[in-house]
Formats: C-alpha cells, structure tokens, sequence
C-alpha cells in the first residue's frame, strides 16, 4: 500500500470539501434568485431566454404542473436525439462520415444521455459524428444534469414551504442552473483540460504510421468542451470509448485531478446548498457526515483490496499492486479515487477497467451503486434519493422516541411513506428482474465473455449502472444488441423517473402541510446519532437485497481468487 | 376496570385465543394483514409439496418440518392478534351484564310513569330514578341530588355525587344510585351510550389502522415487495452458477427475510394499546387521537380542579396592630363553626392546628347566633350576646363598621392589598366597629401537580393555565404550580380560541385539552386530545375523543405516556424485525450454496451443522421469537423520561437495533445445536 496515495487522496478530498462550501453558497443564492457577482452579465441573457421559450419567470407552478413540464421537456429531448443520430449521415460536421446509427442503439444512447445515466452501448470515436455528439450529448449532459438539480429544488422547497402549492417555475430552475453554474464552471474547465493536452478541433482523424509500418487512425473531435461537462454534470458518457483512460480524454495526472475534482464538486456542494437553503447548515454537514462515512468507508476497502497482489499471478512470480486494468500514468491510488467517486457519485465515467479489478474493490462499486447512489449521488438526484433514506429513517427513529414520525418540522404519514418507498424499492426490484432475465435467457448470456461468478458480477454490474443511471461499465459484456440496448434503456428510465416523479409528488404533498414546531421532544437530526442511523438504514435497506446475488458473484469471485481457481 | 393486575395468561383468554389463531387461519381474515397472507401462501405451498414427496414417495421429512413451522408462523401471529383482543372481549363481558335488562321508569308526556325497559330509551326522553336502582341510559340530572356507585364502569368503589345544574350533572348507564331520587333527561339513543361506545371499542369492533399504522405497513409491504423480488430471482442467478435451490427452501428463505415478526404483532400493538388506557380508566373513543397524544405540545388545564384544589383554604392570620393573634384567631373561630362553606370549614381546622385544640373542645355558644354568608352582604358572621363578629371581603366589613360608627384605617388597606398581590384572597375579620385582622385565602395547589407537570415539560409539552381569576391571583398560581404560561380572566371562547391559535399559526402545534363543563365542549371539539372528565357533562364527553373514568385531570399524562408506549413498540419490534435479516442471511445463504460452492462456508459464521438444519434453524427462528415477544407487545415497550430524547432512541436502538442484530446469530446456532442432538432434519 502506498502511503503517498493515501495522503494525496486524504487531501484531495479536503479540498474539494472546502471548494465546494462556497460554491453551495453561491449556488443556494442563484436558485433563491438572489444578486451574485455573476447577475450583471447573465441577467440579460436569462430575459432573453425566457422571452425566447415564452415562461413567465414569475409563474410558480404546482408540483404535476412542474412534474408535466419535466417529464414533456425529457420526451422531447430522448426524440430529438434519437433521431439525430439516425440521420446523422445526411448533416454536417461528419468528418468521418458515419452512418446512422442503428435504431436500437440510437434509442439506448437517447435515454441514457437523457436520462444522466450515460450508458454507452457504442464507441464514440466510431460511431457518433462531431455534430452528434456535440448537438445530441453535450448539449443533454447540460440538461440531464439541471433536470436532477431542479428536481432537488423542489423537494426543497417542499420541506421549507409551508401551506401552499406553489413549488418553483421548471424553466426558470433549469435556465438558472445551466447559465449560473453549470456553463461557468465548464467553461473553466474545459480550459484547464485543453491546456493539458485533451483534444478540441473539427478536423478530421489523423492517421499515423506506426514502428511496425502499419496505419493507425487516431480520433479527434471537440473532446475537451464535452468531457467538462460530462465529469461536472455526474454525466459520464466519454467522447472516445474507453472514457477517460483515453490519452486525449484524460493526458495526465494533472488533468486526472481536476477531471475527480469535477466529478466531486457539484455533488458534494449541493449538499451543503440544501443546508444553506432549508437555513440549517448543520443538517446539511450531518448529511454531509452520512455520506463521507460511507465513502470512506468503501474507499479504505477498495483501496486496500487493489493494493493487494492478486494471487493467481503472485504465483508466477508478480507482485505489488493489483495495476491490470489501470492506467500506469495515474497508478492505484488515483485510479481507485477516481472508481469510488464514479459509483458514489453516479457518473460513469471511468479512467480504469473495472472488469480488472479485485472482486472486492468490484463488490464495493457494486454497493456504492446498489444504495441508489446517494453517497453525494448524481446531480440533485443523490441527495433526493439520501433524503428518502433519512425519510425512512425518521420514520423508525420517530417512532422509537414515541412520537409520529417527522422530518425539518414536517409529519411523515402514510403518502409520505408510499412516496419515499417506492424510489427505494423499485430500482432493487428492476435490476434484480431484468439482471435474472439476462441471466437465464440466450440473448442475455450471448455477450458474456466471462464465465461463473465473474460472469454473474458483470451482468448484474451492468443493470446496476442502468437503473443506477451510472453507466460504467464493468465491461466484459457486450451490449450492443438489440436485447441489451432495450431493457437497458427501460432500466434507465425507471431509476430515472422513479426517483424523479415520487420527489416532485412528495414535494408537492410536505409543502402542502403546516410545519411542527421542534421542541425538546424532537430527535435531533444533526448529531452523530442520526448520522449513524441513516448509515445503518443505507446499509440495511439499500444493501441487503443484494446479498444473495453478492455472494454469487463478487464474494465468490474473491474466494476463487484467493484460493487460486481460475474460473475462465 | 381494575381487576388487580390483570396477567395477560388468565385461562379463559388463552383458550379464547387459542380458538381464534385457528379461526383466522381463513386467508380471506388475513386480507388486512399481507405479511402473514404470503406466509400463509407460503405454507399452503410447502403442503402440497410434501402431500406430493409423500405421494410419490419421496424423502419428506424436511419438507414436512419447513410447512410445519410456517404454519406455527402464521399461527402465532393469529394468536397474537387473538389474545390482545380476547383481552378486550373478556372486559367487554362483564360490561355487557351489566347493560342487559335494566328497567326504566319513564316519564311520559302527561307526568305519568310507564315502566320500559332500558333499551327502549331515546334521546330526549325522561325518567325517574329512585334509591337503589341502576340508571338505565346516559343522562343528564335536571332534578335533584344523587349519591351514584359507579364502579361497574369506572372500578371505583367510592360512590360520587352527582347533581342538578352545574358541570357534575352527568349519569351514566349501568351505574347505581345509592341514594338520592332524581329526575334524568335521556341524552343519547339506544346503541349509542357510552357503556355501547365502551364495548364496541373493546371488542375492537370499531377498530380501524391509524394513519401511522398505515405508513408502517406500507413499509412493511415495501420490504416484503422487495425480498419477494430477491426470491423470486434468485433461482435465476443460482441456475446460472449450477446451484438448484427447492421451493421450500426459497419460501423458507422469503418467509425469514420478510418482516414477519412486526407483522404478526402490529394489530397485538394497536389492540393492546387501547386496552392499556382502559386499564388506567381512559376510554380512547379514537385511536388516532391516541397516537397523536404522543406528539401533544401544548396542554390546556383549566385551573379550576385541575391544578388547584377549587376551594381556597385559610392559610395564615394576620392581626391589625394591637390585636392580639389569639383574639383574632377566636373570633375567626366563633365566626366560622356553624359556616358550612369549605372556606368557612379551613378556618376552623386552621385554628384548631394553630391552637392545638382538638375537635371536641371547642362548641358554639348556646347564645350564639350564625349570620350566614349572602351574596347582598358579602360576609358572614355570628352575634354572640353583644359580640357582632364578621367576616368577608374588605369593602362588605369596611361598610360594616362604619355604620356601627367605626374608621376604616389605612391600615387595613395595607394588609388586604399585602395579601391580595400574593394572588391571595384576603378576608377581613371584624367586632362590631373594630377590625381585627386578615384571614390569608389561598387557593390550593393539588399536591404532585408541579411534579407532573415538571415530567410533562420533559416530554416536550408546554402547560397552559385557563382560569376566569384576575391576572394577578393567576400569576402566582400559575407560578407555584409551574405552569408555563396562563390564561386569565378567560371567558370560555378563549379556549376554543386560544387552540385555534396553536394549530394553525406560523408553528403547528398539537394540542391537548382537559375539560369537563359543557362550555368547554367547543374547546374540546376543536383540540387534538380531548379528555373528558366522566363526571362531566354528556356535551363535553360527546366532543371529546377519550374519556376519563375517574375524572383525575393529571390523567393526561398516562394517555401521553400510554401513546408514546404504542409508537415505541411499533419502531422496536420493526427495527428488531429488520435488523434479524442479517443473521437469517447469514445462516440460510451459505447453506443453499456451500454444496456446489464449498469456498462460501466462510459466511457460515455460526458454524450450523448443516445446511438442512441452518434453513429449519432460521425458520424456527422466525417462527418463535413472535410468541417471545407477544407479551411485550402487549405490556408495550416502556417510555422512560430521560434526559433527552438522543438518549432514548439511543437506549431503544442499543436493545433493539444492536440486539436485533445479535440475538438470531445466538438464537439460531442454539435451535441448530438442539435440532443436531435431536437428530432431526
């Protein structure tokens, strides 16, 4: 194990935590539609953006209001993307000049980009042209990426209003998000990441002559803009196929750093905005402190398996660190940081294989994805999915302290109860029936490269990183067919939508309600207990379901790993 | 009610419950409960499997322990269930005997008496009740005074009064009237009197889920949903990795890892909670009203009876300059032994203690002559040959002796307002033209209120003081009493104002109200935990939604107390419940794999002998731990008053949370070891 790993991931984090405190408070005042530094130059631009999509900024809309808009916005965007890849061919800036794509991937790549799953069934580099993937999937990372954040606004504006049906304006959620923070920030960026060497040009693929004498291509295209915001926005979907172990996506160390950085930031901040929002900061370090715990905790495991010699090739005489799978340029420690962060954090992208990793390392992704990925979670989404879990958990710690249920000075009854159950249940149960039915059927198995546990780790893997809305890959599998591409796409609109719609109906029910008063009686939900509790009920509740299937797959794995079986 | 200490094991309610296991094992009675419907599912299954190993002869004895056990599952759960309400049924029998058969003399229209049977009575109607029969329906006295045993309802053997006009007029149905003859208007209709509402809320009858009850199902559904998904999944996985699982072992599996051990005993909890109030005389005409007295943070007590005594008492004399204590005292005597009033009665005992004279040794005068008090002379007194001795309020005695050619001196001023800023009331004494002196009143604070009422603040609800006295005597009651905050010179629409105010302001507060007038009826109405006092009138305990039998004001505290126990028992059991699943995970999951996979019985860290014997062991498990814990659920998990509420839910999650998680890693291994000695599976 190497200690300089360890203190640089040590520090890395402290810096991102005392970068993202202020951008929370930044952040807290843009969706207040308070004056920041940045109001003098964006505030034209915002009018003009209203004035263009004709929303009254003014307008508040109810919760199936703002719900219709959100979902009318995504039906559109997953047609327009969709069809802007089958005819790709027939429009410009198509250097290469792809065809387009067949319809079930097109499809796929639609929800998924849509969806902030980005899952990809296709390699960039061969299949989208430029105007694709600048037009069809940058453009929905922005989007995807603001549809979560302002889905969070309104559940936090159902916890802080109070008698009223009134839940925010979609349109202006959205524009604020993109035009104050999501813009700024990528543009920085971006910069940083060209200045590193990551590609940002119309030009067409270069083909070089090797040692050998033999021609290679290399891809190039306007990587660095789209790959900013694909780590800002817990987005994920690489502009070349191998995401950011690419040398053109990710050249080096620096710029691996600031690309984890990226993937961090917004989340984390976001938290500490709910803090500053529902004016109790203490709560959102409480939060803060539930989800730390449970990425340290994951990242101390993953971080010491991959420090292990695998034991197979120890026996022919390798030793050291479990590097296969790994960039040598960024090494275990950045490699594994950056693997903790993609799965807590809902990513996707990654800068190894996954498939090479120790099973335990495997397992711990594996659970970072099953809890719903709420350790700091995908923008907005994660912290809605922890505040379903903390619903759940006041509900039981309410209880214990004889009193009815009650969160931020809200009760929790029976609706409240059915919708915070279903976006914890739903998911476990759609990635347990789709992963059985790939497993136990022919078009399932037919891209499975690996056999027994490891086989079983990279299917179930790969409906996790559906429904999670991940979409990283274990990789091992290939998805590209017509079965995978289908359920795949319906598994990414469940975990979507199911958090998404029961947020928003929530948001609309708490908001309806008066508040309770906290008096002596009431559980504080800002000590260490309460933080023990919900990683308790994270635990429990998001984990357990998967034992069995655990077991069979990553668990055994090890076994046979440490026992020296080769299964494959 | 209070038949000693009731033991939830009296014969006749276990055979009663016994019986009534088995009657719910109709899946059509478990509709309401979907938990036990699939384990019922479950073990209908596993029947037929093992009716068919037999049939054709195949080995069946594990399949036949598995169904055995589910069965058991289902069946303690019934029992559970059975055994809360035969409780009930069993205190709704014996207020059945005495609702049967009363007769009734009913007055009718022209005067004249018809003799009717007591269920005939309606509403409006009028009846005359005499010396030792037993009043026939729920009423109101509008004539006369009565002496009336209410023990069949309330177990209390001391008989009260009860009397025309005033709060104390109401009767009710199934109680004796010692003696005394009185006139009573009918104030319900037949079905609907309180003794009908009583039974009808034992027996459970009327019981519906209370909104809470309802949340922890939809959890409870939610788990069971998603373990089913795990189940019925799983042969899917493990076919792949060349692992083939029986059915009964995957409903042994669905059956551990659903929340069964709440869900058998969640209807037990509610049941059994309602039952509890009753045994300390409450009856809860709703359960929500129950469970939301758990969360009340503000109390209105009206001070009347509830925090003080009622009557004031004579506390202290206090002599003008000159006046000797002892004359002041005697003449306070002389003036006070034939005054029947309680004022008149504490003076006397007051300078008796004073004195230490004893009862006997003190007589009135044969020439004495009482004056008593009127509402015109606001005093009262005695003449006694040439001795005219008053007392009364400053400015009745004021006037008196100035017409006997008397000064009033500043000096009584000064004691009376000495007295009166205490929140006193002082009462002058006076012989003829001379003032003698003070007696200090004081309105008495009921002995362990303050102590309640300093638990209730622990708890987290703040105690408001309603009182139609000056802000001034409200103060210091309100002070000695320790209330948090007071009402004075209330009219009774502040109270329904004053609730409106808490529900509905910035903070919405819950808010309890105790009330027994029939002024206090829109109040009552209105709050969210209503008491009322049985003794009160039948519109005050029409409005509210629990009733208290013994008209004990400070009962609010147990009812608190009694909702809070009911939401504790319901987070235990469910935290207990889910935290089993661990070890239950850990005992059944390597024993259906280690036979293809022997590297997996590393997660057999309970060592179990076999793989047969882990599964039955989680089973059995399962299936026992309901009746180990039927008797908490019925006695309900205790709530301590700690210091704070960090420390309770600390405490609750240490021994059910952390026990939760051990206990079934002990308690499985100890079945495992057992079922290996026997020999069995």
């Amino acid at each position: 194990m190497n200690i300089l790993d360890l203190i640089f991931i040590v520090i890395f984090i402290l810096i991102t935590v005392l970068l993202a405190v202020p951008l929370a408070k930044y952040m807290s005042r843009v969706f207040s539609g308070e004056k920041t530094f940045m109001t003098p130059i964006l505030l034209p631009i915002e009018r003009f953006i209203y004035r263009l999509i004709g929303a009254d900024e003014n307008k508040e809309m109810n919760w199936k209001q703002y719900a219709y808009a959100l979902v009318i916005f995504n039906i559109i965007a997953i047609i327009f993307v969709f069809i802007l890849q089958l005819i790709q061919g027939y429009l410009p800036l198509n250097p290469e000049g792809f065809p387009g794509v067949r319809w079930d991937t097109a499809l796929n790549t639609a929800i998924s980009f849509v969806t902030n799953t980005n899952w990809q069934s296709y390699a960039g580099e061969t299949t989208m042209s430029y105007l694709t993937q600048m037009l069809g999937l940058a453009v929905q990372n922005f989007l995807s990426a603001a549809v979560g954040i302002a889905t969070l606004l309104v559940l936090i504006r159902g916890f802080t209003r109070k008698n009223t049906n009134k839940l925010g304006n979609f349109w202006v959620d959205i524009t604020r998000t993109i035009l104050y923070i999501l813009l700024p920030l990528s543009i920085i960026l971006a910069l940083i990441l060209a200045s590193q060497g990551v590609v940002q040009t119309f030009d067409p693929y270069v083909t070089a002559q090797t040692l050998e004498g033999a021609n290679q291509t290399i891809p190039l295209g306007p990587a660095a803009s789209q790959i900013s915001i694909k780590m800002l926005g817990s987005n994920g979907g690489g502009f070349f196929n191998v995401n950011s172990a690419h040398p053109f996506e990710n050249p080096t160390p620096v710029s691996n750093v600031f690309e984890t950085l990226a993937i961090l930031l917004i989340p984390i901040s976001l938290v500490f905005t709910f803090g500053y929002m529902i004016k109790n900061f203490k709560q959102g370090l409480a939060i803060f402190a539930i989800m730390t715990t449970l990425f340290a905790v994951g990242m101390g495991i993953a971080f010491w398996s991959e420090s292990q010699p695998n034991p197979i090739l120890e026996k022919i005489g390798v030793s050291g660190d479990n590097l296969e799978g790994k960039e040598v340029r960024f090494g275990v420690g950045p490699s594994v940081l950056w693997g903790v962060s993609t799965t807590t954090v809902s990513n996707g992208g990654v800068n190894s294989m996954h498939d090479s990793l120790m099973p335990l390392t495997g397992l711990v992704y594996m659970f970072n994805i099953c809890t719903g990925e709420v350790i700091y979670g995908g923008l907005g989404v994660g912290l809605i999915g922890m505040l379903f879990y903390v619903i759940l958990t006041m509900f039981i710690a309410g209880l214990m302290i004889g009193r009815t249920p009650e969160f931020l000075g809200k009760k929790l009854g029976p609706q409240e109860m059915v919708l915070a159950i279903i976006p914890i249940i739903l998911p476990h149960v759609a990635i347990l029936s789709m992963a059985a039915l790939a497993i136990a059927s022919p078009d399932g198995l037919s891209g499975l490269n690996n056999p027994s546990s490891h086989g079983l780790s990279e299917i179930i893997y790969a409906f996790l990183s559906f429904v999670g809305n991940n979409g990283s890959a274990f990789a091992g599998l290939s998805v590209n067919t017509v079965f995978y591409n289908l359920f795949g796409g319906l598994g990414m609109l469940i975990g979507r939508f199911a958090t998404i719609i029961p947020a928003i109906a929530l948001a609309g029910l708490l908001a309806q309600k008066g508040k309770v008063p906290t008096s002596s009686a009431s559980f504080p939900t800002t000590g260490p207990l309460f933080v023990i509790l919900v990683v308790a009920v994270v635990i429990l509740i998001g984990a357990l379901t998967f034992f069995p299937v655990f077991t069979l797959g990553p668990i055994l794995d090890h076994l046979f790993l440490q026992g020296g079986i080769i299964t494959g | 009610m209070k038949q000693g200490k009731s033991s939830i094991f009296q014969r006749k309610i276990l055979i009663d419950a016994f019986q009534g296991s088995f009657a719910r094992l109709n899946p059509l009675k478990l509709l309401n409960n979907p938990v036990m419907l699939i384990v019922e599912i479950g073990a209908i299954i596993t029947t037929i499997l093992t009716i068919y190993n037999i049939f054709i002869s195949e080995n069946f004895l594990f399949n036949l322990q598995i169904t055995i056990w589910l069965w058991f599952t289902v069946i303690f759960a019934n029992f559970a269930e059975a055994i809360a309400e035969s409780q009930g049924k069993a205190r709704a029998e014996s207020l059945k005997q005495t609702r049967t058969d009363a007769l009734a003399n009913k007055i009718r229209a022209d005067g004249s008496i018809e003799e009717v049977s007591a269920l005939t009575l309606k509403k409006d109607d009028l009846v005359w009740i005499k010396e030792g029969e037993i009043i026939p329906s729920d009423g109101d006295i509008i004539e006369g005074t009565a002496l009336v045993d209410e023990s069949a309802i309330t177990g209390e053997s001391a008989p009260v009064v009860r009397e025309s006009g005033g709060d104390k007029c109401g009767v009710t149905g199934g109680t004796k009237l010692l003696s005394g003859e009185i006139k009573v208007k009918i104030t319900v209709d037949p079905g609907e009197t309180f003794l009908d509402n009583m039974i009808g809320m034992v027996e459970s009858a009327k019981r519906q889920k209370t909104p809470n009850e309802r949340a922890l199902e939809i959890l409870l559904l939610g788990l069971t949903t998603v373990f089913l998904a795990v189940v019925i999944t799983l042969p899917a996985f493990s076919n792949y990795m060349g692992i083939s699982i029986s059915i009964p072992i995957l409903i042994a599996l669905l059956v551990c890892l659903m929340p069964t051990t709440i869900g058998a005993l969640l209807p037990a909890i509610g049941i059994a909670g309602m039952d509890r109030l009753l045994q300390h005389n409450v009856i809860a005409l709703s359960g929500r009203a129950v469970e939301a007295s758990g969360d009340v943070s503000v109390v209105l007590l009206d001070k009347t009876g509830t925090i003080t005594l009622g009557n004031r008492m004579a506390t202290e004399f206090i002599p003008m300059e000159g006046v000797e204590l002892k004359n002041l005292m005697e003449a306070a005597l002389m003036s006070s032994l034939a005054d029947e009033t309680p004022e008149g009665r504490s003076i006397v005992k007051l300078v008796k203690k004073e004195l230490k004279v004893k009862g006997k040794d003190i007589h009135p005068s044969d020439k004495s002559h009482f004056i008593p008090f009127t509402p015109e002379t606001c005093m009262s007194g005695v003449d006694i040959g040439d001795k005219k001795i008053r007392k009364g309020s400053s400015e009745a005695i004021k006037k008196f002796i100035e017409n006997n050619g008397g000064i009033a001196t500043s000096e009584i001023k000064t004691l009376v307002e000495q007295v009166s800023v205490k929140g006193d009331t002082p009462l002058v004494v006076a012989d003829f033209d001379q003032v003698l002196g003070v007696i200090r009143l004081k309105d008495i604070v009921k002995e362990g209120i303050k102590n309640r009422l300093i638990q209730l603040r622990h708890m987290g609800i703040k105690s408001i003081m309603i009182t139609g006295d000056n802000p001034l005597t409200a103060a210091s009651i309100a002070a000695e009493a320790g209330v948090d905050d007071f009402s004075a010179e209330a009219k009774p629409e502040t109270k329904l104002e004053m609730i409106r105010n808490y529900q509905s302001g910035d903070n919405q507060y819950l808010v309890a109200m105790i009330g027994d007038g029939t002024n206090d009826a829109p109040a009552l109405a209105q709050a969210d935990v209503a008491v009322a006092m049985s003794a009160g009138t039948s519109a005050a305990r029409e409005a509210a939604n629990m009733v208290d039998l013994d008209s004990s004001p400070s009962k609010l505290l147990d009812i608190v107390e009694i909702g809070k126990e009911i939401l504790i028992t319901r987070g235990a059991l469910t935290t207990f419940s889910v935290a089993n699943d661990v070890a239950k995970y850990f005992a059944i999951v390597p024993a259906i794999f280690a036979i293809v996979y022997p590297q997996l019985n590393v997660l057999n860290i309970m060592g179990l002998s076999s793989p047969a014997s882990a599964v039955l062991s989680a089973v059995i498990f399962n299936a026992i731990v309901i009746p180990l814990l039927i008797p908490l659920a019925l006695r309900g998990v205790k709530f301590r008053s700690t210091s704070s509420v960090s420390k309770l839910l600390g405490m609750n999650l240490l021994i059910y949370g952390a026990g939760g998680l051990i206990i079934p890693f002990a308690g499985i291994k100890l079945i495992d070891v057992i079922i290996t000695f026997l020999g069995g599976a």
